[in-house]
């Protein structure tokens, strides 16, 4: 045992050495201990360095509300993670640690230098200053800053551990497993109701478990004894699941809860391997029961950052639970009667304590005791300066005067190694505030507690405001009942004997002899923010909390100000001269704690991220050294590299094949919607802005769809396969969304219609074969068809079979130049694939991707939506003026085009462009000007589409441009990093403007 | 997350849903009438009440259908769900 390990304890086990590194040396601790309170075994108390001042700063608590003791985990730099706080890591054999914020080493400090100069880091220091000079920032501020500060360093590679999602409902969620809420959890379970109770620490109890005191007794049992029985009944209870480890990160709206399971993380190195480590539990409960218990305040007075300065129930947890005393020659600051409890503690273990307490008396039981055991106390006192540098060494106390708002007589030093400080206790509202509850503010406590309003969740215990042991055992138990409505008398006639507080006295910023200017009282340990922060932001005109929060950053740190939002409240009401409760509280959001990237995105990784479609001739591109696409959540063949070609080569040579002999692409990813209904014709001529009432049975149309506002949402081709039967394919990433909009109008606006649609993406695939040997090709497939122009028009379908399977043959043509598409059920779509392959491959039949694709599109100035188009485009801006019918009297988006604002001339419209230089290929994307000289140059357009075509030789594009339509032979700029490119607007069909070649 | 009553399948998370703004707008019956003011106000103004509204929602990963909902976007409660083309319930 080490100095400081003064006993043995039920919580930690002593007869198993767990073998840790700190700053890469080796330390022993036991099983059972977290990291600080083995660090504290072995008298380290300096963890860290603060965010701004890199001010030494050492474990201030036992729990999450840790501000300082944040730390580098496994120093493995590929898989480290950082900002653990020491508190809540359970040591295991292997566990290396460091500390944060401090270059070169947490002894000396670079960044401490801020400390000397902290007079002139004000609070909105970061704002003001490092806004000038400009040049500065780059070069010399960022640097110096990322270098110094931040919070600990990302790990280098992914993350090998697997996490989990589980979901989970029960009757009733029990949030904490101290007391009230072992009272809760047993009253529900014990009546049929299915529970659960969840808890972040490892073993049940809260700060009862270790209440070793003879003046909290419950049922003559001392409270710790009784809570231990209580504890093994609980686990008799077949309708109780508990859940150790576990953490609430989120209440939401109808009892919604995420919480997170630590499965392995307290395991040793060599246990972890392969099994799960956190586990995010998404629990839907009828009834909420929140048992959060409170967090003990600290006090803010001059220099209480030091190291060895540490909350007084923290020294107590690490003395009764862990066994370690965090000093030997403690003094405890307080302005309660709680840390009497901690002094008790202290003295009977033989270890010397002092009591400074701003309050000019109490007599309550627990001080008595305190005084009957000749434990020295200071009263009416108040600390106003400590000393030491990487540990306490000292501290001055002075009396405070009637009214407490000052100082008087001489001051007093005391030598200490530790200082116990207690402010009161704040309870736990987060869960209650998350899930959308309000707060009230009680002056005789000066606390918010939750205002319960709801039906579906209470508050019980100290996170209710309830404090003394007494009523939170009474409180809880009739809250309970009341609240489940049911009659379980188990701890109705239960007697709890307890030290009561009669006097309370709270002062936010405790005065001092020397002026505020020169001290240094800290509010937020972690983002290093003091009382003299809030009062300058006060000063310069800051009056909401949520302002004054983020201009000093009071609050803003990984532990949410858990420790500090009520001080910068009180010391904002005090120097404001307002009431605490008019003021209102910050937002408390979730997660409670930090939650890791890897239990928010459980399994959701890798292959798992997001779903992949797949088309049924996958295989084959995947042969043929296909280069993908992310269309949607579809996998697209991009192009098919031969020997070693780049893109720019595969798709000259890919477009140069479908436009002299043959090309194929697979087009099975288009959306495919069955249509099917006596009134399908008429649901096409309203949602399609032509006309389509007299498209004949085994014609096809191409047709443009219309946001109600007038701007091209989707189009594609549609063919009638019978009287009332359709088929209409929409863009690939387009699908889901156009059949949510036709369900939707036909739902809502358009009941009266006998239509039917069914999604059929997923039953075809399709092959489209395009160029001048297509007709010769499909000849070849289908022998027995005729597939002359007048027996197979532009434009038209016939069904057809090919290897005894049927098919449908459509001649349309996405290309410009002479195609068939074949579709068939996708099962054979492979097999269909390969015949089509085989048949073309004395024309060399050359499969192409989408980038091939857009090519031979743009030539032919045919769009592509979501392209050329963003959500801004009309029909009329893309000189598709044909396509909309001036018969119909309605149809979606009708109305809109003729608004003001769409008539506009000045609209951006469609054009083709040309380089001056043939050879110089646009930049899809970049911007066009009209006028170079004018400053600031006013943007007139951009790039949609741009290549270099094979078959014109040269390079075109694809823009949009501010009254485009008038400009045909304009030249234009397109202004790029290091050059002006000249461009001549020009027509936007480039090749082939009599469309001769479809019919070739 | 809410649990929402679609009127066609039951209590379901709202995960499977989604939500279509403000309901009872109808679509103008003859929208050549309209000037652009009056076609303007169906076509972008809506209401973002703090309190009671009354919005559509599609089971969207689920029977698909549209309904109505009235929710107080104050604290999410519902107030009731009904088909499309009942009339709304008064609350
Ligand atoms: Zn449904």
């Amino acid at each position: 045992m080490t100095k400081y390990r003064i006993s043995k304890t039920r919580f930690v086990d002593q007869t198993k050495t767990v073998s840790f590194t700190f700053d890469g040396k080796t330390y022993l601790g036991f099983e059972g201990d977290t990291l600080a309170s083995a660090l504290l075994s072995n008298g380290i108390h300096l963890v860290g360095r603060s965010f701004k001042y890199h001010r030494p700063r050492g474990i201030m608590s036992c729990g999450s509300e840790e501000p300082n003791a944040i730390c580098q985990i496994n120093n493995n730099t590929d898989l480290t993670e950082p900002n653990v706080r020491a508190t809540e890591i359970e040591l295991y054999e292997g566990l290396s640690a460091s500390s944060q914020n401090c270059w070169p080493s947490l002894n000396f400090d670079i960044g401490g230098i801020n400390n000397l100069i902290s007079p002139f880091i004000p609070a909105g220091f970061y704002y003001k200053t490092f806004m000038w000079p400009k040049s500065f920032w780059k070069k010399i501020y960022e640097p110096l800053i990322r270098m110094s500060a931040g919070l600990g360093k990302s790990p280098t590679q992914p993350d090998p551990d697997i996490y989990d999602h589980k979901h989970e409902h029960c009757d009733v969620l029990v949030i904490g497993g101290g007391i009230s809420g072992i009272i809760s959890a047993k009253i529900a379970a014990k009546n049929n109701l299915k529970t659960i109770l969840i808890e972040d620490k490892n073993i049940l109890g809260g700060s009862t478990i270790y209440q070793n005191n003879k003046n909290f007794i419950i049922d003559n049992k001392k409270s710790n004894e009784w809570l231990m029985d209580e504890i093994s009944e609980l686990e008799k209870l077949d309708n109780l699941t508990i859940k150790t480890r576990t953490s609430l990160a989120a209440f939401h709206s109808y009892n919604y809860l995420l919480a997170k399971e630590n499965v392995s993380d307290h395991l040793p190195l060599n246990k972890k391997n392969g099994s799960i480590r956190q586990r995010l539990w998404k629990i839907r409960a009828d009834k909420v029961i929140v048992a959060a218990g409170a967090i003990e305040r600290p006090l803010v007075f001059n220099n209480n950052d030091r190291p060895g300065i540490i909350l007084s129930n923290s020294v107590k947890k690490y003395l009764d639970f862990y066994g370690v005393s965090s000093g030997l020659n403690n003094i405890i600051f307080t302005n309660n009667d709680s840390a009497y409890e901690t002094a008790v503690s202290l003295f009977e273990k033989g270890i010397s304590v002092k009591i400074v307490d701003i309050r000019k008396k109490s007599s309550s039981i627990i001080v008595k005791n305190a005084e009957e055991l000749g434990i020295k106390i200071y009263w009416n006192s108040t600390v106003v300066n400590t000393f030491g540098y990487k540990k306490i060494k000292s501290i001055e106390i002075m009396n405070l005067s009637e009214d407490g708002s000052n100082v008087t007589g001489d001051k007093k030093k005391i030598q200490c190694d530790c200082l116990a400080i207690s402010g009161g206790w704040t309870p736990m509202v987060h869960m209650h505030t998350q899930s959308g509850g309000k707060l009230d503010f009680r002056e005789i406590d000066q606390v918010f507690v939750p205002s319960e309003k709801s039906e579906n969740h209470i508050n019980v215990g100290s996170c209710y405001g309830d404090f003394e042991l007494e009523e939170i055992v009474k409180n809880t138990n009739n809250k309970v009942k009341k609240f489940l409505n049911i009659n379980e008398d188990s701890f109705d006639k239960i007697s709890v004997l307890c030290s009561k507080e009669t006097e309370k006295k709270n002062i936010w910023l405790l005065p001092n002899i020397i002026s505020e200017n020169k001290t240094k009282s800290f509010i937020d340990f972690q983002n290093d923010s003091t009382a003299k922060d809030i009062k300058l932001a006060l000063r310069e005109g800051f009056k909401s909390i949520e302002h004054v929060k983020r201009y000093t950053t009071t609050g803003m740190a990984t532990d949410q100000g858990k420790l500090s939002n009520m001080h910068a409240l009180g010391i904002i009401a005090d120097t404001a001269g307002v009431k605490m409760g008019t003021l209102g509280t910050t937002t408390f959001r979730p997660p409670f704690t930090p939650l890791t990237f890897g239990a928010i995105v459980g399994r959701s990784v890798g292959k798992f991220f997001d779903v992949e479609r797949k088309t049924s001739i996958h295989e084959w591109h995947i042969q043929k050294d296909a280069k993908f696409e992310n269309v949607g959540q579809w996998k697209r063949p991009w192009y098919y590299p031969i020997n070693n070609e780049n893109l720019h080569e595969a798709v000259q040579r890919e477009s140069k094949a479908a436009r002299n002999s043959a090309g194929i692409l697979d087009a099975s990813t288009l959306g495919k919607i069955d249509i099917q209904g006596s009134d399908a014709s008429e649901f096409l001529n309203r949602v399609y802005t032509n006309a389509w009432s007299k498209l004949g049975i085994g014609k096809c149309r191409y047709g443009l769809m219309l946001n109600e506002d007038g701007m091209v949402y989707d189009d594609g081709v549609t063919t009638r396969l019978g009287e009332n039967h359709y088929l209409m394919t929409t863009t690939t990433g387009g699908a889901a969304n156009v059949l949510s909009k036709l369900e939707d109008y036909l739902q809502t606006e358009w009941p009266e219609l006998d239509v039917y649609l069914t999604s059929v993406t997923d039953h075809y695939s399709t092959a489209s074969i395009c160029g001048p040997n297509s007709k010769e090709i499909l000849k070849k497939l289908f022998p027995n068809k005729n597939f002359s122009d007048e027996a197979f028009p532009h434009m038209s379908y016939q069904d057809a079979i090919i290897d005894k399977i049927e098919c449908r043959i459509m001649r349309i043509s996405f290309t410009g130049e002479l195609s068939y598409e074949i579709n068939i059920e996708s099962k054979y779509g492979k097999s269909l694939w390969e015949n089509c392959i085989k048949a073309g491959e004395e024309y060399k039949i050359t499969p192409y991707g989408t980038e091939t694709m857009h090519l031979l599109r743009a030539e032919k100035g045919f769009i592509i939506v979501g392209q050329d188009t963003d959500g801004t485009m009309t029909p009329i801006d893309l000189q598709m003026d044909w396509i909309v019918s001036k018969k119909k009297y309605d149809f979606i988006g009708k109305r809109s085009l003729y608004r003001s604002d769409t008539i506009r001339e000045d609209r951006k419209q469609l054009v083709g462009l040309l380089t001056d230089d043939p050879n110089e290929v646009l930049e899809e994307g970049a911007q066009i000007v009209s006028e170079l000289d004018k400053k600031p140059i006013e943007m007139i357009g951009h790039v949609t589409s741009s290549y270099f075509s094979p078959n014109l030789n040269k390079s075109i594009a694809l823009a949009v441009v501010k009254g485009g339509k008038k400009m045909k032979g304009q030249k234009l700029f397109v202004p790029m990093e290091n050059k002006n490119i000249n461009v001549t607007v020009s027509d936007f069909i480039f090749l082939d403007k009599e469309n001769k070649r479809i019919n070739a | 997350m809410f649990i929402i009553n679609c009127p066609y399948c039951g209590e379901r998370d709202q995960s499977e849903f989604s939500c279509g703004g403000e309901a009872h707008i109808v679509r103008p019956k003859q929208p050549t009438e309209l000037s652009d003011d009056e076609w303007a106000e169906y076509l972008f103004m809506r209401k973002n009440i703090k309190g009671v509204q009354f919005e559509r929602w599609n089971h969207a990963h689920g029977c698909r259908k549209w309904f109505n909902m009235v929710r107080d976007t104050s604290n999410d409660k519902i107030h009731a769900v009904y088909k499309m083309g009942e009339k709304p319930p008064v609350i």
